[in-house]
């Protein structure tokens, strides 16, 4: 029968150690939709790091003659009501997003483990002093705290025109040389990092209730080794996952405050402020809104789809 | 304090506050261990039997101090102390030990823990985990560190190969071998075996109890072997001392105290071992209600609520723990006018 192909005699398996990080892997690319949102998200990656290169157009320059112009050969996804070639603006708008949801990952990751870790390993005072502040700051509603920031950061710090001096100067002129990304940093980072400090806490403290830490101190290991040796590794991997959980978030948040006018500065481009600029002549050119809002949909799938992945890799024992 | 005791427990208290409300005011205590004396012989192997919740654990890591005793004396011989050893000394107060004196002793005195699974770090290698104690104690580096690493992993009846494998990897009783390979890596004088087989399937059992046997002559070890399984006790333990509710009932050599139980506990413990005879019928006792509260525990004698031969005495004073003669400690009022049955035997 044809469709009884001869089985390959096995090899015998090799006794190779296999980490706990390395069964992960395994398991992740084993995950169809993981694997997908990760070539989709590398493609992403790829395009946003090498935009210069794979843009055909400049982002800020269009022809007068060109605006609203559908898609067609020379602007496969048309052009936006100045003139400029839609594809290019994606691909640098990518950049934006990219950024915001790894920065606002990595800054409430390195916040949250960080106080997360000192909460749960000193226990006691300082435990329920940190996770009061915590409590507190749980309950600004989130996004209305980064818009007040966001506005607060805009008015009072980056004073157009006017070079500001001092400390202020300093963080504005950054952020205008970053076209406005370095405050949406700062607004998610500020705000993001209280649910990982809560997880990271929970963990280090069922860490640091197990045998094998209660070994460590049998030994005789020194408390900062513990604390470094026995309790981060193990609760790290559970922190990742979290943050990678929370990219999408990020994203939505940059595109959102662009939206609304909070974002980047003109003429950078981001898929939340190509949205806004599109919504208006949304009606009779309904290809303004359609493309950004497909790429923040399709870039948040991919996010979603990996970060499950990692998160069933991490945890094969745990089903949805 | 005898010449050739290792460690020698007096009047050990530990008890954990409850907080509640507010301000976090301790208003009464989980009394875990109340007051319990006891020594171990250099090379000998003392049981520590009693039900769950008795404070056997606790009274276990108390002596390593990875509990705060409360109260008491641990005093012991530890070879590397040099006052300790000095003629007539008693040896360290264990309960007293600055930290720099505890973490010099905690190279004599390991522990074996229950669980193989939550003992072993998942994120280190076996040759990491065996080989940590020689890094925090500065005892052997880089090969000579391996070397040794090595030597204990055979001793336990493990391979090289298996140094470079995480936890994971292995089956309980590897694991459980893993464990004790560690706490042997230091080459300590006691080794606090925390119900190292209660987790075990019985056939591996056996196995590790033999293993703990063959180390203990070949190392000179002396256990403090925890356990609720009285079959385990028995066949390891030189000596065997019975917990009820934080406090010793009694104390003996593990042929006395099976052949000539003096206390209303034992005798009812014992009577539970099950014998693989099917023509004895020994009467088997079965205690009424459960283990009272640590919390609050009874007054006079703590057993007396479930004892079928409790007396007005036994609910208002608590009973003396005294020798009867023999190393043979019991606490109880009425020791020496009953009759209790001993175990049955083949």
């Amino acid at each position: 029968m044809p469709f009884l192909r001869k089985r390959e005699p096995r090899e015998p398996k090799k006794a190779k150690p296999r980490s706990l990080g390395r069964d992960a892997m395994r398991r992740l690319m084993k995950n169809r939709a993981a694997v997908a949102g990760g070539v989709i998200l590398l493609v992403l990656f790829f395009a946003a790091i090498f935009a210069d290169f794979v843009a055909p157009y400049s982002y800020t320059e269009g022809s007068v003659l060109d605006n609203y112009a559908g898609p067609s050969a020379a602007h496969p996804l048309g052009c936006d009501f100045m003139g400029r070639d839609m594809l290019s603006r994606l691909i640098y708008g990518a950049r934006i997003s990219l950024a915001a949801g790894l920065v606002g990952a990595f800054t409430a990751f390195i916040i949250g483990v960080t106080f997360g870790l000192i909460s749960g390993f000193f226990g006691g005072k300082t435990d329920n002093i940190m996770m009061r502040f915590v409590d507190i700051m749980y309950a600004f509603p989130t996004l209305l705290l980064i818009i007040l920031l966001m506005v607060f950061f805009k008015s009072s710090l980056s004073v157009s025109g006017v070079a500001a001096e001092g400390f202020r100067g300093t963080l504005s002129n950054i952020d205008r040389a970053m076209g406005g990304m370095f405050f949406i940093f700062l607004g998610i980072g500020i705000t993001s990092w209280l649910g990982e400090a809560r997880l990271v806490r929970g963990m280090t403290l069922s860490v640091r209730n197990t045998e094998y830490i209660e070994a460590a101190r049998a030994i005789g290991v020194p408390r900062r080794r513990i604390l470094f040796r026995h309790v981060l590794p193990n609760v790290l991997g559970p922190a990742i996952v979290a943050q990678a959980l929370q990219i999408p978030g990020f994203i939505l948040y940059e595109a959102f405050l662009s939206f609304i006018g909070l974002g980047v500065n003109p003429p950078t481009p981001s898929w939340g402020m190509m949205l806004s600029d599109g919504y208006i002549a949304m009606r009779s050119h309904f290809h303004l809104v359609l493309w950004p809002a497909l790429a923040i949909s399709i870039t948040l799938f991919a996010f979603n789809f990996l970060g499950d992945g990692i998160r069933d890799a991490f945890d094969p024992r745990q089903t949805r | 304090m005898e010449k050739n005791v290792l460690l020698q427990v007096e009047g050990l208290v530990k008890h954990f506050p409850l907080r509640k409300g507010t301000f976090r005011r301790s208003k009464a205590a989980v009394r875990a261990v109340d007051g319990i004396d006891l020594f171990i012989r250099e090379g000998e192997t003392l049981g520590l039997v009693g039900e769950s919740g008795c404070g056997k654990t606790t009274a276990g890591r108390s002596i390593l101090r990875l509990l705060e005793p409360t109260a008491g004396r641990i005093l012991f011989r530890s070879r590397r102390m040099a006052e300790a050893m000095s003629a007539g000394a008693e040896g360290v107060d264990v309960a007293k030990a600055t930290p720099r004196q505890m973490h010099a002793l905690r190279r004599d005195m390991q522990i074996i823990f229950q669980d193989p699974y939550s003992s072993l770090n998942p994120r280190m290698t076996v040759g990491a985990i065996v080989g940590e104690p020689l890094l925090v104690h500065n005892l052997a580096r880089g090969s000579a560190r391996e070397d040794r690493v090595l030597e204990v992993l055979t001793a336990v009846g493990l391979k090289a190969e298996h140094m470079k494998r995480y936890p994971h990897e292995f089956s309980g009783g590897q694991r459980q071998r893993i464990g004790i390979a560690r706490a042997l890596v230091l080459e300590p004088q006691l080794v606090v075996c925390d119900e190292p087989v209660s987790a075990l399937d019985v056939s591996i059992q056996a196995q590790v109890l033999n293993l703990l046997e063959d180390l203990q002559r070949e190392f000179g070890l002396t256990y403090l072997f925890v356990a609720h399984n009285l079959s385990v006790v028995k066949h390891i333990s030189g000596r065997v001392a019975v917990m009820y509710l934080g406090r010793i009932v009694e104390l003996a050599s593990t042929e006395r105290l099976f052949a000539d139980p003096r206390h209303p506990y034992t005798e009812a413990l014992v009577s539970a071992v099950p014998v693989p005879e099917p023509d004895i019928t020994v009467e088997r006792i079965i205690l009424e209600g459960d283990v009272p509260s640590p919390v609050n525990p009874p007054p006079g004698c703590h057993f007396h609520p479930r004892c079928r031969y409790a007396i007005e005495t036994c609910r208002t004073q608590a009973p003396t723990y005294r020798d009867l003669g023999e190393e043979h400690f019991v606490a109880c009022h009425r020791s020496e006018e009953l009759r209790l049955q001993p175990a049955r035997s083949k």
